[in-house]
């Protein structure tokens, strides 16, 4: 009784390339003229969440400041990534069926490779905000458009910001301990400060490289092998969980070294750190890229973000904002959503005006901006300021480290 | 040097005993019901938010906090077994597995709803404190920590020795089928002992809370280090989770320190294999009944 429907191989074929067709390409290419939809992910949720939330605050407020500077309609999709690497490729393809023509993210060089693969493998451009490890630019990527310095440019910034610091403050530590967290991020850093420190000739000698899991809740056994060391100079490469950690374990454990200064790591300018140490967080050092606060309108920005987002406008702020008014120029400059015509016009960006210490806002032919710079910080009654290099420092280093039972 | 060691191994114990009450609670509930709590860490989440709840707003040391976030744990331990985990006593072992998982990602979805997914510090001054004797430095909010929980195990001991209920527990842990006989209303016997046995983790984690910031997703964390301990000191034995939280917490810290810090889990994990290979039951379980 039953119809017998023959389906031949072309029938096969023909089918599936409409399914093809249909369903991984993302619907925003079919929408021509609705705002250009953008998948930001990130780590919303998850051991690494607060820095997560904090991006998302400089995205949101940049979507904001894009607007009324006149900029593209945008509509921004965010994506959780959980704290975990391997999800950022799930939700990168869950935000590209959804219609999205862009992505944005992440704040970890794990999921950032992860997102790339899917962005890739779709061909959607990529704006990585915040992710150093090298690599990312280094896999032959198409679609991926740096604007953070990877972490042998960083980590060279920051040690010659550190060698520096003893020409400026006339005071030379000669030995230096590492603390590292022990991931992509912070392995990466780690090796990159080993080839520069040699490289730069720094003339401070790293006695002992001590590396901690990424989980970890208890960081007392590293601080005492650290503060065993008898090291002038401690070089933590943490996020603020660890970084909050390190410094309580510290003033415990009662070890007031030289100074601490971090070679280029998230944590202590965060306002998680200060809020949760105090005066006991003041005097630490880091070196990262950072918005130039002598620059016009820089400082008003970041005055305004506080104010209206309930935050410090950090590094994770300020990335995410700048990546967000590098989007709507592309989409500006593209006059389209198709992914295709943003990549074109990312690749040909050039923003001489714009908030992160360095030259211009350009891409080369990795997709990576070579021109940012990195600045050192110091917590100070309770806030990061910049205190070098001189064209952009806002105060100056208080160097040596003022003993936390003398606070 | 010495010291140092010094100092290193006194950290390892005194955290060593806080985990011995966390691994105390998953212990008691198997010795008794034969039920393996898979959302034990989840119970210790819930008293890391109790002891933040209540120094928020109270100021009072977290330490003080255990007996409250330990008696609030005992009720919801009590009603659940009474509402729904004696229904699942006699059924097969991966209908318990289920449900008790099932138990940890509700309760790691609501702890997510409720108090989203940032880290709470309990920002006191003691947690930048030590006491000095002689050469050690101890951690004032450690030793405080693993006093009341040496207080709490003490007193947990001596309830099963002493009181009839705390007997009635044992009888049933011992001979189940005796037990029966003689008239001890089991099905209460078993509320009491889920009640106790979340209690534990209850208070732990009010312990716990001025060291690891509060934030839900601690409790895989906390379940399988419960789980290493009891498997290191035997299922079911209340001095293998006792030795078995110190031996772990001491192998870790002394594995961070001689070896390195990012190889303590692993340490734990290799304990954990050969005490498998050299006694199945642990240091000090005894032959499945």
């Amino acid at each position: 009784m039953s119809k017998r429907i023959a389906v031949n191989r072309r029938q096969v074929l023909a089918a599936g390339a409409g399914v093809i067709g249909t369903g991984i390409l993302p619907r925003g290419v079919r929408a021509h003229g609705a705002p250009v939809k953008i998948g930001v992910i990130l780590y919303l949720s998850g051991v690494q969440a607060f820095m997560g939330q904090q991006t998302r605050k400089g995205n949101e407020f940049g979507g904001i400041y894009a607007k009324e500077a006149g900029g593209p309609p945008m509509e921004f999709i965010y994506g959780d990534a959980e704290s975990k690497p391997e999800n950022g490729r799930v939700v990168a393809e869950r935000l590209i069926r959804d219609g999205c023509t862009l992505l944005i993210g992440t704040n970890d060089s794990g999921s950032t490779i992860s997102v790339a693969q899917a962005a890739e493998a779709a061909k959607i451009p990529f704006l990585i905000n915040i992710a150093s490890a090298p690599q990312i630019t280094e896999q032959g990527f198409t679609q991926i458009f740096r604007n953070f310095p990877p972490a042998t440019t960083l980590v060279g910034n920051a040690v010659i910001r550190i060698k520096e610091l003893g020409a400026t403050t006339g005071i030379e530590p000669k030995t230096a301990v590492i603390l590292h967290v022990n991931d992509t991020f912070g392995q990466g850093i780690m090796k990159g400060v080993d080839i520069v420190w040699e490289k730069v000739k720094v003339p401070i000698k790293i006695v002992e490289r001590i590396s901690y899991d990424v989980h970890a809740r208890d960081l007392s056994v590293e601080v005492a092998k650290a503060k065993a060391t008898g090291a002038d100079l401690l070089m933590p490469i943490t996020r603020v969980s660890d970084a909050i950690l390190i410094i309580r374990e510290m003033v415990k454990q009662n070890w007031s070294p030289m100074g601490i200064i971090s070679p280029g790591s998230p944590g202590p300018y965060e306002k998680a750190f200060t809020d949760a140490l105090g005066k006991y967080g003041d005097g630490y050092m880091s070196c990262v890229p950072w918005y130039n606060p002598t620059k016009a309108g820089a400082r008003e920005i970041a005055v305004r973000f506080e104010k209206e987002m309930d935050g410090r406008f950090d590094l994770n702020a300020a990335f995410a904002f700048e990546a967000v008014q590098i989007a709507a120029d592309a989409i500006k400059r593209a006059n389209s959503n198709e992914p295709a015509a943003i990549h074109a016009a990312l690749k040909t960006t050039d923003i001489k005006d714009h908030i992160i210490y360095g030259g211009p806002i350009r891409f080369n032919e990795k997709g990576q901006n070579p021109n940012i710079g990195v600045v050192m910080l110091q917590n100070q009654n309770g806030r990061p300021v910049v205190v070098s290099p001189a064209d952009a420092s806002e105060a100056k280093a208080v160097f040596p480290l003022v003993p936390f039972d003398k606070r | 040097m010495t010291t140092l060691y010094l100092n290193v191994i006194a950290g390892g114990i005194l955290i060593g005993i806080v985990y011995a009450l966390i691994a105390l609670g998953l212990t008691i509930i198997f010795g008794v019901m034969r039920i393996v709590n898979f959302a034990h860490g989840e119970m210790v989440v819930i008293g890391m938010y109790v002891g933040y709840g209540i120094w928020s707003v109270t100021k009072i040391p977290p330490w003080m906090i255990a007996p409250v976030a330990a008696l609030a744990l005992f009720m919801l331990g009590y009603a659940l077994q009474r509402s729904i985990v004696n229904a699942f006593i006699e059924r097969p072992q991966h209908a318990q597995f289920i449900l008790f998982i099932s138990f940890a990602l509700i309760i790691t979805g609501l702890h997510l709803v409720l108090f989203g997914p940032d880290s709470r510090p309990i920002d006191i001054i003691e947690s930048m404190q030590s006491y000095s004797i002689g050469p050690l430095r101890l951690d004032v909010v450690r030793s405080q920590a693993a006093l009341m929980a040496l207080a709490l195990i003490t007193g947990l001991i001596l309830f099963l020795r002493q009181s009839m209920l705390g007997r009635s527990i044992r009888a049933a842990a011992d001979n189940l089928i005796g037990a029966q006989v003689i008239g001890i209303r089991i099905r209460n016997v078993y509320s009491v002992t889920a009640g106790i046995g979340m209690a534990c983790a209850g208070a732990a984690g009010a312990l716990v809370a001025p060291m690891f910031d509060t934030q839900p997703f601690l409790a895989t964390d906390f379940t399988l280090i419960a789980f290493i301990i009891v498997i290191v000191g035997g299922l079911g034995s209340l001095t293998g989770a006792l030795l078995g939280g110190v031996i772990i917490g001491l192998s870790e810290a002394l594995a961070a320190l001689v070896f390195s810090p990012a190889l303590k889990t692993v340490f734990s994990y290799a304990l954990l294999t050969i005490v498998l290979i050299w006694r199945p039951n642990g240091l000090f379980g005894e032959q499945s009944r």
